[in-house]
């Protein structure tokens, strides 16, 4: 094992000054570990209060339900088109990419344990949790929105891909920490192995799958390049995902951010702070449920 | 697991109660849940090789155009249809140092304070402040950098500016800036938006160094430092190699927050200070009002963009997979 420094034993042993180094090396890496939380939690601290501050001044009922106004200088509500499609499109997305994720991770770890198409599958999810956001949005585009045009649907393609290789991960190491008894037992019943996986193992993992697919979602809902080239903008709510173009929040607040206009300005802090309120619901819900329902 | 299959084999006789479908369904159905999975898993496969055929396929006039020019060019002009793209890629690379400079001795720090040095309670309140720091998106992260932190941080560039004016290198890096808006302010902000992972990456591996080896330094008097420095460090090194690696992956890809305060300006430069762009800003400044070789010149910009961060996560990966298996055997050193 590799000796820790005192091992070199300084010649002089009664030299109190090498103990006092040692305290004061030992002081310095404390405050330095204690102080880079600080410099992390600053900044955090910092953006929250002002994401709040402004956004808690323009956030009220037709701040949330009104369309967005045609002149962008001008103050006033509103962004109920973006909070709606910022719904539809992550919904739509995590329609398409859970289920996949999910039956991609069940044939991961319950079908091909050690072989070589599983490990390539593993690996392949970890390349594509490596793609850039705005790269998807660059692949939906030439795939989807060259045929089909612009839509919430395509940018739910693009937020879909995003979130499948989380969901494969999160997935396939709940679906690990299932123990084996249970599926021995299941089998010793009889049941075959997809009644196995249906009605054993996936339930028995069930909360952790759940955490892991929303924190995937949370993810999804705050993008903003995937959706920049795929769903357009539209002022009013668009409740078809297929046709015409569609709002989201993030779209909205880094159109408005580069507005040199108060207005403009206003409404993407309100955008902020409802988007970071929609975030962290989800991501809180995640949390609770995971810790709730922890396997052990 | 191998039990399975003899067990489908015999369902002679009448099924078990509560089994709806005979044998032969059930065999079927069997069949077609494995596939289902299977045709899933490959899903990934489908469509990582058309990610890579598409975009390249769309990308293909401007690299034939420019040819290598598109990647040694500094020249972006889309009204004369001149693209090298040298800047922004310089760019990426000027701002994602940057970002690991910064976020690299704040993520070790923060993943030591959670595995050794934090008390019950704070260590609880810093998980919950790493997990917000994870949950804001990235758009808000941007947002708030241009209207609130490059408008004030440009103070403290004024100040740095003048201070190095007379040292050589340093005076060309930090020269006076003109707005907020530039490669360190994007640098800053992707700091913190690459804090969280790194920091639960290399926690992860700090949770793997065993209790014995640590108690072991302890036994020799250690202090907490020389602690981490004897036992926590020499075991974590390539996985801490790694979690930078994949740090810089993300760093390299993230766009809107780099595309609203690094101050769009396509200049091969080192000034630090000064506006710049970076490629998954530019594509996301400027693919809306694009048209024809400028659009896809700007797809080839993802498709390269693209290849870097596939080369810098396999790295990673290559890495920090060799920690897992290498693990029992450092120990014993």
């Amino acid at each position: 094992m590799t000796a820790p420094a005192p091992v070199r034993a300084p010649l002089d042993l009664t030299a109190t000054n090498v103990q006092r180094a040692r305290r004061v090396r030992n002081g310095l890496a404390t405050a330095f570990v204690y102080g880079s939380v600080l410099v992390a939690a600053i900044p955090l601290g910092f953006l929250l209060l002002y994401v709040i501050k402004k956004g808690a001044g323009v956030v009220d009922l037709d701040f949330l339900t009104k369309d967005i106004p045609i002149v962008s200088r001008l103050p006033g509500p509103g962004m109920g088109p973006a909070i709606a499609g910022t719904l539809l499109i992550t919904l739509a997305a995590t329609l398409m990419a859970v289920p996949l994720g999910i039956l991609a991770a069940v044939y991961v770890t319950e079908y091909g344990q050690g072989s070589k198409l599983a490990g390539a599958i593993r690996f392949l999810s970890d390349v594509m949790a490596g793609v850039p956001s705005i790269v998807m949005g660059l692949f939906i585009y030439t795939i989807w929105v060259l045929s089909f045009g612009q839509s919430a649907f395509a940018g739910a393609l693009a937020l879909g891909a995003l979130m499948l290789p989380i969901v494969i991960r999160s997935t396939e190491s709940m679906l690990r920490l299932v123990p084996n008894a249970l599926r021995e037992g299941s089998a010793a019943l009889g049941a075959s192995k997809s009644r196995m996986i249906m009605t054993v193992v996936l339930p028995a993992a069930l909360p952790g799958i759940t955490s892991g697919s929303l924190l995937a979602v949370a993810r999804a809902a705050g993008e903003t390049a995937p959706l920049l080239f795929t769903i357009g903008a539209a002022r009013h709510v668009n409740l078809d995902i297929f046709a015409g173009s569609n709002a989201a929040l993030s779209t909205q607040i880094f159109a408005n951010a580069q507005q040199p206009f108060l207005g403009a300005q206003d409404r993407a802090w309100g955008a902020a702070l409802t988007l970071i309120v929609l975030v962290l619901v989800l991501t809180v819900v995640a949390r609770v449920i995971s810790r709730r329902f922890t396997l052990r | 697991m191998t039990a399975t299959p003899t067990l489908d084999q015999k369902p002679a006789g009448p099924p078990p109660a509560g089994f709806g479908l005979d044998g032969k369904r059930r065999r079927l159905a069997d069949r077609a849940f494995k596939l289902a999975a299977m045709a899933s898993g490959l899903s990934v496969l489908a469509i990582l090789v058309l990610i890579a055929v598409s975009t390249s396929q769309k990308a293909g006039p401007a690299l034939r155009d420019e040819g290598l020019g598109y990647i040694t060019g500094s020249r972006w002009a889309p009204n004369v249809d001149v693209f090298g793209a040298l800047a922004f890629i310089s760019g990426t690379m000027i701002v994602s140092a940057i970002a690991l400079a910064l976020a690299v001795p704040v993520s070790f720090g923060i993943a030591l304070f959670l595995s050794e040095f934090a008390p019950r309670r704070l260590r609880q309140i810093t998980i919950y402040v790493i997990d917000m720091l994870a949950a804001v998106p990235s758009v808000v992260f941007g947002l708030w950098g241009l209207i609130v932190l490059a408008p004030w941080i440009v103070k403290v560039y004024d100040w740095i500016a003048d201070t190095v004016e007379p040292i050589p290198v340093l005076n060309v890096l930090f020269g006076q800036p003109v707005t907020g808006r530039s490669f360190f302010t994007a640098g800053i902000i992707l700091a913190l938006m690459i804090t969280p992972i790194v920091t639960s990456l290399t926690r992860e591996v700090f949770d793997t160094v065993p209790t014995g080896q640590k108690e072991a330094a302890w036994a020799l008097g250690a202090t907490r430092w020389e602690m981490v420095r004897g036992a926590i460090f020499p075991h974590s090194r390539s996985g801490m190699i790694g979690a930078v690696m994949l740090g810089l992956g993300r760093a390299m890809g993230e766009t809107i927050a780099a595309a609203l305060v690094i101050g769009s300006s396509a200049r091969l430069t080192l000034h630090l200070f000064g506006s710049g762009d970076a490629m998954a800003a530019v594509i996301a400044n400027q693919f809306g009002e694009s048209g024809g070789l400028h659009r896809s010149a700007l797809v080839a910009m993802g498709v390269v963009l693209f290849a870097m961060t596939i080369v810098v996560n396999m790295v990673a990966r290559a890495i920090a997979g060799k920690t897992v298996s290498a693990a029992p055997v450092r120990g014993r050193r």
